[in-house]
């Protein structure tokens, strides 16, 4: 996993609720057997025209002033339905870093946790100043303070001290977890059998 | 202090960590398909890393499999990887149901059916609806794919304790108001994110009363409500299911005085409680773009509130004040790992029985397993659908989300038993209505909802 630490980018407001991994990125593209070249494809019905495929100039994210940003500011619940890895991968293949909503999927939320990106939660408040902010300005999301800043303003969000280590340090969860592979086997032991 | 079964099960399964933090979970039973498990082998492999416990992994192929010709797989990418699935389960001597197996079916079917899923166990899958083999009083949760591939190596699982929410289902449900009828109306009125951040448990008389395959429908649908776990308490129903089936324990008796042990002490132990009375429930059915869209059949279609329910009425050509009498349906969907079960297609059956559905529609009856078919074929519930008009499929996930060739055309209306009304989901375009499988079934006959509990039964 890349390390994170304090990103400092343009922000693509998409203030709906409830957007499903299904909108993020649909069915037909999770038939493949790799991890990247999902980003293409993000959130794909609404990128698209229906009938052409051609890219909708209506949709943020085809807007030129906003293709170079890295932050994506949304609604609650973001990420829920199908547990699909593959939603984590299309924003992260698509270039963002980090996305900030009111609250995510539980299965959304660990997913991030494992392919470096980051998802904060804050209030609805602080995102619709955010989701304000004009296309060609930054903020920065700056994970050791846990802070969100911009110009006066300045968000603080919690995380984990657990993720928030393996996000500054990019590590490996199966390389962490061998570490207890004593303790593992000696829970295995103990394990009724009933046959 | 009280303890939840949640709790009980959970504390059973730490390896390590603290309360309130990430701690490591062991985990008993891996379920495994080919969407979701292609790059966790992969990152085994590019890091030469072993599957732990292959014995404590099982695989199947449900989610790409067509439903006719099943071994004239077309779509070259499905293919391959089903055939990477099989590869990949041989190559680390992980049992699989392939294609064609007569254990095969969508992976939350066939876990139960196999006697693989049992009370007290953490169980996950790369699949949301992991959640229905909580119906055994077990921990089952789905998760992605960075996951599975950790399970692999580790056979545990980093996971923060959520909170817990007690359902309490009490009553008697009228004749033609089904499980699904009361997982709709919770999440109809709870909202699509009452249980994020929660293990959901359903208790009380009119779950002691239902069979497994009802708790499993209830079970299943709890991740639409944002719980990604939901439970019941084990009983004789529980270990009544589980007795004989292929994997079942050989010592039952050993087996059920241990899982009588998985019990919630009192509704105090929940951090919540819901109440939910169901003497009055009607049938359910969904018109929007989320679970949580839905009203009882004889109620109209709500006003619009937010943008969320203006782009929602757009997508499905509908309007508030409408009723669900009044959905134009040309396509029909019963199956999935939701309401894809033997007893599900019984009560279609009865429906159908002699009956023939509206010309033009588009009917597609696909069992959650081969077992499944082959059950229902021996009862003569194929002849009943196929003199009914509908078409009877071979087993797997098909158009709950499309995966495989059978799509919801645009535009058109779909009654499913499925379990995600989301747009597209069934084919861009899509138009899904979710309903239990006898509200599905009469919609077939007529070409529109009814309610069933005055016209049918």
């Amino acid at each position: 996993m890349k390390k994170i630490t304090t990103i400092n980018s343009g922000v693509i407001p998409l203030m709906r609720d409830n957007i499903d991994t299904d909108q993020i990125i649909p069915k037909q593209f999770l038939k493949n057997i790799l991890k990247s070249g999902y980003g293409r494809n993000l959130f794909y019905d609404w990128r698209y025209k229906a009938t052409s495929k051609e890219a909708n100039p209506d949709f943020i994210l085809n807007k030129p002033e906003y293709k170079q940003a890295q932050i994506l500011v949304t609604g609650e619940n973001f990420g829920c339905g199908s547990s699909r890895e593959h939603a984590v991968w299309a924003l992260k293949d698509y270039g963002f870093q980090v996305v900030i909503a009111g609250s995510y999927s539980d299965i959304f939320y660990m997913n991030s946790t494992k392919n470096g990106l980051l998802a904060i939660e804050l209030p609805k408040k602080d995102r619709t100043i955010l989701a304000s902010i004009p296309a060609k300005e930054k903020i920065i999301v700056d994970l050791p303070r846990q802070q969100v800043r911009y110009e006066k303003y300045q968000f603080d969000f919690s995380i984990n001290p657990l993720w928030k280590h393996k996000f500054i340090n990019g590590l490996d969860d199966i390389a962490i977890t061998m570490n207890y592979a004593k303790k593992i086997e000696a829970y295995e032991k103990e394990i009724p059998n009933f046959n | 202090m009280k303890k939840t079964m949640f709790d009980k099960i959970w504390h059973q399964h730490v390896i390590t960590g603290e309360p309130g933090e990430p701690q490591l979970i062991y985990v008993d039973l891996q379920l495994l398909h080919e969407v979701t498990s292609p790059q966790a082998f992969e990152g085994l492999r590019e890091k030469n890393r072993q599957v732990r416990r292959p014995d404590r992994n099982f695989a199947t192929m449900d989610h790409n499999v067509p439903t006719v010709d099943i071994f004239n797989i077309k779509d070259l990418i499905s293919k391959k990887q089903i055939e990477t699935l099989a590869k990949n389960t041989k190559d680390f001597g992980i049992r699989l149901a392939g294609m064609g197996s007569k254990d095969q079916g969508i992976v939350h079917v066939i876990g139960p059916q196999l006697g693989l899923t049992q009370p007290g166990m953490v169980i996950v899958c790369g699949d949301s609806h992991t959640a229905t083999h909580g119906a055994f009083g077990s921990i089952a949760f789905g998760i992605g794919t960075s996951e599975v591939e950790h399970v692999l190596a580790t056979q545990t699982i980093w996971q923060t304790k959520p909170k817990t929410i007690g359902i309490h289902v009490h009553g008697k449900l009228s004749k033609g108001v089904y499980a699904k009828d009361i997982i709709m109306g919770i999440i109809a009125r709870e909202g699509v994110s009452f249980g994020t951040g929660y293990a959901v448990e359903f208790y009380g008389d009119t779950i002691r009363n239902m069979n497994m395959e009802e708790r499993m429908t209830l079970c299943n649908m709890v991740i639409e409500g944002g719980a990604k776990m939901g439970s019941i308490q084990p009983d004789q129903t529980t270990f009544d299911y589980i007795a004989d089936r292929k994997y079942a324990p050989g010592n039952m008796e050993k087996a059920v005085s241990y899982w009588k042990q998985f019990y919630t002490d009192s509704p105090d132990a929940f951090d919540k409680v819901i109440d939910f009375s169901v003497n009055e429930l009607a049938p359910f059915v969904s018109w929007g773009t989320n679970p949580g869209m839905a009203v009882p059949i004889d109620q109209p279609f709500p006003k619009i509130k937010n943008e969320e329910d203006k782009k929602a009425y757009e997508y499905v050509g509908l309007k508030a004040g409408e009723k669900a009498n009044q959905i134009p349906i040309k396509f029909v969907f019963f199956g999935s790992c939701t309401n894809g079960r033997l007893s599900d297609l019984i009560i279609a059956a009865k429906v159908l029985k002699n009956k023939h559905i509206k010309n033009g529609i588009t009917a597609l009856v696909v069992p959650g397993s081969r077992k499944i078919k082959e059950k229902a074929e021996k009862i003569g519930l194929d002849k009943i659908f196929k003199e009914a008009g509908c078409e009877w499929r071979e087993p797997g996930c098909s158009a709950c989300l499309g995966m495989n060739p059978d799509r919801v055309p645009a535009g058109i209306h779909c009654a499913s038993t499925s379990n995600r009304n989301f747009a597209g989901r069934q084919g861009a375009g899509s138009r899904t209505h979710l309903a239990s499988p006898a509200m599905v079934a009469a919609a077939a006959i007529h070409g529109r909802f009814i309610d069933i509990r005055k016209e049918i039964i």
